[in-house]
Formats: structure tokens, C-alpha cells, sequence
């Protein structure tokens, strides 16, 4: 496969409870997923696994065709959508952070030269991001906004190979999101990254997305609803011409054809 | 207008909060008074003019058999136990606590433990301790440590686990291994609730001082005050006890001081 992640018959369950059954997946370099679905549909579950804060139960999970480790890793960046940040350090550190971790393996602290070049880095990325006069800023102080900002800039200097977003502008003002879509998007597009987004926001998932997964239940027990998990029940292709699709526009997707039932 | 909605303004509140402290004075002034007009050589309620000379005594003339100055030998020697006792206890909660609240493997192997010796009154141990390290230093210092440090360390475990998974989540993306993540996330996160919990443990450590210079001592502040019961010397007793209150109030002022502003931070620093 030629997927830069891919899930291979992917199931999760806890205990006799199926979360998720038979995820079967290939996300391309390069590609803006958007995910959504009902709550409990496993969405989170979902991006939990690509991040290896857990272990599928059975199948695979690759990442550039090597099986995945169930621990996080520099190689997927987050951004949830609160506590992403370190409250105890200011903009600028909390953005260092990656580098002090990389560069210092027993103190986690740069000094000298290389701190000085992890700042100029950071305040950099920093700037990118649109807090440029927010350096000595504790997160406290900033606005939901600038935090999830920061958060960004925070993952997106580590390079992840993924960019993992879980509903990370749920939490925002409907005009603050608009800045933040475009943010999002521009960095999308500059730093080439891959992005897997769980929202519940179908305007943003589609607005956003070059690809936009459906998580649901195929089939539901009346008598035990936990015995059958959730996948992804749609996978359209959204062509990126216009910069917001409606969702008049809706006939001109593609409808993944395994994903068409649904418990009448 | 409703009385829910009377808020004093910055100065009114503070004649408001002044106001039963000098009522209280007062109170004792002229009971004391009334008590000195009906029988002079009363002992109960010593006039203000008692204690000073009394507390003169104590604090500028050298105690003949000793050759010291009783008052701030106790002072000393009171505020040593405390430190040496509480600076044990801030440096073993600390190393405790972070691999408690780090650790779920630790927290599961020593939960208990700690649980289980926090529930002990700490008095009840104190013959143990007079009989294994001796009526000198040791005992009264152990005393402090084993009575305030199982609670901070489990308040300082259980904070630094409720750290939100999120920052844990998002440091090991950054990179961070075990020990970077206690070092830069868990630690300066943990050490402002250390700090807190330090300024709740005076009282008790206080009461844990105190006890153990009543029952065994020759000098320190609640020996003093122990000792001079037997004459009914309120007079010292009484200056005794606003002394230690006062020392009481400097230590949690200033580690409040020390808190804010080594960890701005967590006080909502402004710029």
C-alpha cells in the first residue's frame, strides 16, 4: 500500500463491547481527513488508535508500512481540544519544548547556542501562527484562540509525519473558528502535512477536508447495541475547488458503496 | 438595596475585618481590669503591664541557671525542629509524591501504604518514636515528619495524576520520555500544590511540635509554656501564645510570597 497510514481491519473492543469493527483504511501523504459522526461512534476511539494511546484489539495499524507502536510517538503531532498546552511554561517554551526534549536528554533543557537557535526556531513558528507579540505569554492569559494556536505551533515544530486534530476548534467563537480554518488551512497547505481532524462540525468537515470519513454503526442489536462497533460507514472524496462547499453542493461526492445501510 | 448585594470596597473591608479583633482586646482589657479592681494579685487575666515585665524577664535577662536567653532560645530552638521537620517532609513528599502521581505502576504498589500510615494519629506514635530515637532532637523532628508528610504526599500524588492525560498525550508527541515528562511537565506543575499543602501542614506541624516539647524537653516554645502551667503563669503564657501565632502567620505569609512568585503561573500571573 502506498498510504502513509493505514488501518487494516482494524477492531477495538473493550471486553464484549466492540468499539470499533473492521476499520479498513489507507490515509495518502498529504491528505486533509475529516472525521465525523454521532457521539460514542468511536471517532475519538478512532484517532486514539492512530495515535497509539491504544492498541487495536485485532489488525494492523502502518505507518509509512511500519507496524505502528502503541505509544505516542514525535511522529504524530496532536492538538485535542483543551489542555494541549503546558500551563507552567510561557509561549515561547512551551513551543521549545520539542527541541529542549530532542536536544537534552537528561536536563530536557537547551542552554548556549542551541538555545538560542531552538528560540529564534520557536518564535518563528510562533510568528507563522500569529503570536509573534505573544512570546513571554503564560497560556493563561491567552484567549481560547491564541491557545489552540500555539497548540499548533506546539505540534507543527516537531514535524509529525500526521497531524492529529480532535475537535480542536469546538470550543471557539464561530468568527474565531473562520480565522482558525484559514490558519489551519494555509499551514496545511505551506508545511505539506497530513491531517486527520475529528469534528462534530459537518460545515468545518467539509469545508476543510480533502476526504471526510462518516464513522457509524453498520448494524445495531436492539437487545445488546454493544455487541456491534462502529467504522467508517462513508468515504467521499471532496474535490478542493471552491474554498466552502454547501451542502447543496452534496450531489457532486462520491458515496462509498460498503457504507450504505444504515438501522431503519 | 438587598443586604447580598452590600460589598465593602478595599478599605471598608479591612476597618470591617479589624473591627472583632480590637473587640476582642478590648474585651479582654476590661475584663482583666475588672478582674485586677476586685482581687490585685489576680492571675488568670494578667493586665498588659504583668505580661511585659514578665515577658522582660524572658526575653533581655539571661536565665541564671542556664545563662541564656530563655525566650529566644526557645524560639530557636522551636523554629529549628520545624524547619529541619518540615524541610524532611517538602524533600520526601516531593520525590514521593511526583513517582506516586507519575508512576500508575508505583501508585498501585504504594497507594496503599501511604493510605494506610496517613490514617495513623501521629500522637499515638509518639511513644514509639520516644522509645526508638530518645528523648532528644530526633523524636521531635520524626514526629513533624511522620505526621504531616503521608498527607501531603498523597495530596501532592493525587494532583500531579489528575495532570490532564492531554498534556501527557501531547508532551510524548513532542518527544518526551519518562523521565523529561516528570522533569518539565509533572514537577513545575507539582511544586506550587507542594507549596500549598506545606502552608495547611503548619498547623498541624505546630500541634505536632508543641505536643512533643511538652512531653519531653528542656527547651522550646511549648515547653515553656508547659513548664510555666505549674506557677499558673499566664502572664507568659499568654505572649507565649500570640508569638508562636505571629511566627505561625510570618511562615504562611511567606511561603504564599514564595509561591507566587516563583510560580506566577498558577496565580494567574498578568504581564
Amino acid at each position: 500500500m502506498s498510504a502513509l497510514l493505514a488501518f487494516d481491519r482494524v477492531w477495538l473492543e473493550y471486553g464484549d463491547k466492540v468499539v470499533l469493527e473492521r476499520v479498513d483504511l489507507g490515509i495518502r501523504e498529504g491528505s486533509f481527513v475529516s472525521i465525523v459522526g454521532p457521539s460514542g461512534a468511536g471517532k475519538s476511539s478512532f484517532l486514539r488508535l492512530a495515535l497509539g494511546q491504544e492498541a487495536p484489539t485485532r489488525g494492523r495499524i502502518l505507518l509509512d508500512d511500519r507496524p505502528l507502536v502503541a505509544e505516542c510517538g514525535p511522529d504524530r503531532g496532536v492538538v485535542f481540544q483543551r489542555y494541549s498546552v503546558f500551563p507552567h511554561l510561557t509561549a515561547l517554551r512551551n513551543v521549545m519544548f520539542a527541541a529542549e526534549c530532542a536536544g537534552a536528554r537528561f536536563t530536557a533543557r537547551l542552554f548556549g547556542r542551541a538555545r538560542r537557535e531552538a528560540m529564534e526556531r520557536a518564535a518563528a513558528m510562533l510568528d507563522e501562527v500569529g503570536l509573534g507579540d505573544a512570546l513571554h505569554v503564560y497560556p493563561a492569559q491567552l484567549s481560547g484562540g491564541m491557545q489552540q494556536r500555539l497548540a499548533i505551533a506546539q505540534a507543527l515544530i516537531a514535524r509529525p509525519r500526521v497531524l492529529l486534530l480532535d475537535e480542536p476548534f469546538g470550543a471557539l467563537d464561530p468568527g474565531i473558528r473562520q480565522d482558525m480554518h484559514r490558519l489551519i488551512l494555509r499551514l496545511w497547505r505551506e508545511h505539506g502535512l497530513t491531517i486527520l481532524m475529528v469534528t462534530h462540525d459537518i460545515g468545518e468537515a467539509f469545508k476543510l477536508g480533502t476526504r471526510l470519513l462518516a464513522f457509524d454503526k453498520r448494524r445495531i442489536d436492539p437487545h445488546a447495541p454493544h455487541r456491534f462497533g462502529a467504522t467508517a460507514t462513508y468515504d467521499i472524496a471532496l474535490d478542493r475547488k471552491p474554498p466552502v462547499l454547501l451542502e447543496s453542493d452534496a450531489p457532486s461526492i462520491t458515496i462509498d458503496m460498503i457504507g450504505n445501510n444504515n438501522e431503519g | 438595596m438587598r443586604w447580598v448585594n452590600v460589598r465593602p470596597g478595599r478599605r471598608s473591608a479591612m476597618a470591617l475585618g479589624a473591627i472583632p479583633l480590637l473587640a476582642v482586646l478590648a474585651a479582654y482589657l476590661l475584663a482583666s481590669a475588672m478582674r485586677h479592681a476586685a482581687n490585685p494579685s489576680d492571675k488568670l487575666l494578667p493586665t498588659p503591664g504583668a505580661m511585659a515585665s514578665a515577658m522582660q524577664a524572658l526575653i533581655a535577662q539571661a536565665d541564671p541557671m542556664s545563662g541564656r536567653l530563655l525566650f529566644w532560645a526557645d524560639t530557636v530552638a522551636s523554629l529549628e525542629r520545624l524547619g529541619i521537620g518540615l524541610g524532611i517532609c517538602a524533600v520526601s513528599t516531593l520525590l514521593a509524591g511526583m513517582v506516586l502521581g507519575v508512576l500508575p505502576a508505583a501508585r498501585a504498589t504504594l497507594g496503599g501504604l501511604v493510605t494506610a500510615v496517613a490514617v495513623i494519629p501521629p500522637i499515638a506514635l509518639l511513644p514509639i518514636l520516644f522509645i526508638v530515637f530518645g528523648l532528644g532532637e530526633t523524636a521531635k523532628i520524626a514526629l513533624i515528619v511522620i505526621g504531616v508528610t503521608p498527607f501531603l504526599i498523597r495530596d501532592l500524588a493525587e494532583h500531579v495524576a489528575r495532570i490532564p492525560e492531554e498534556q501527557l498525550v501531547k508532551a510524548q508527541t513532542l518527544g518526551a520520555s519518562s523521565w523529561q515528562l516528570a522533569l518539565r511537565v509533572a514537577l513545575p506543575q507539582a511544586l506550587p500544590r507542594l507549596v500549598a499543602g506545606l502552608r495547611l501542614s503548619l498547623g498541624p506541624a505546630w500541634v505536632y511540635l508543641i505536643s512533643a516539647e511538652a512531653i519531653a524537653s528542656d527547651v522550646g516554645l511549648g515547653y515553656r509554656i508547659f513548664l510555666v502551667r505549674r506557677y499558673l503563669a499566664m502572664d507568659v503564657i499568654i505572649p507565649y501564645v500570640a508569638w508562636i501565632s505571629l511566627l505561625a502567620i510570618v511562615m504562611d505569609v511567606a511561603l504564599a510570597q514564595i509561591s507566587r512568585r516563583g510560580f506566577a503561573w498558577a496565580h494567574g500571573a498578568s504581564r
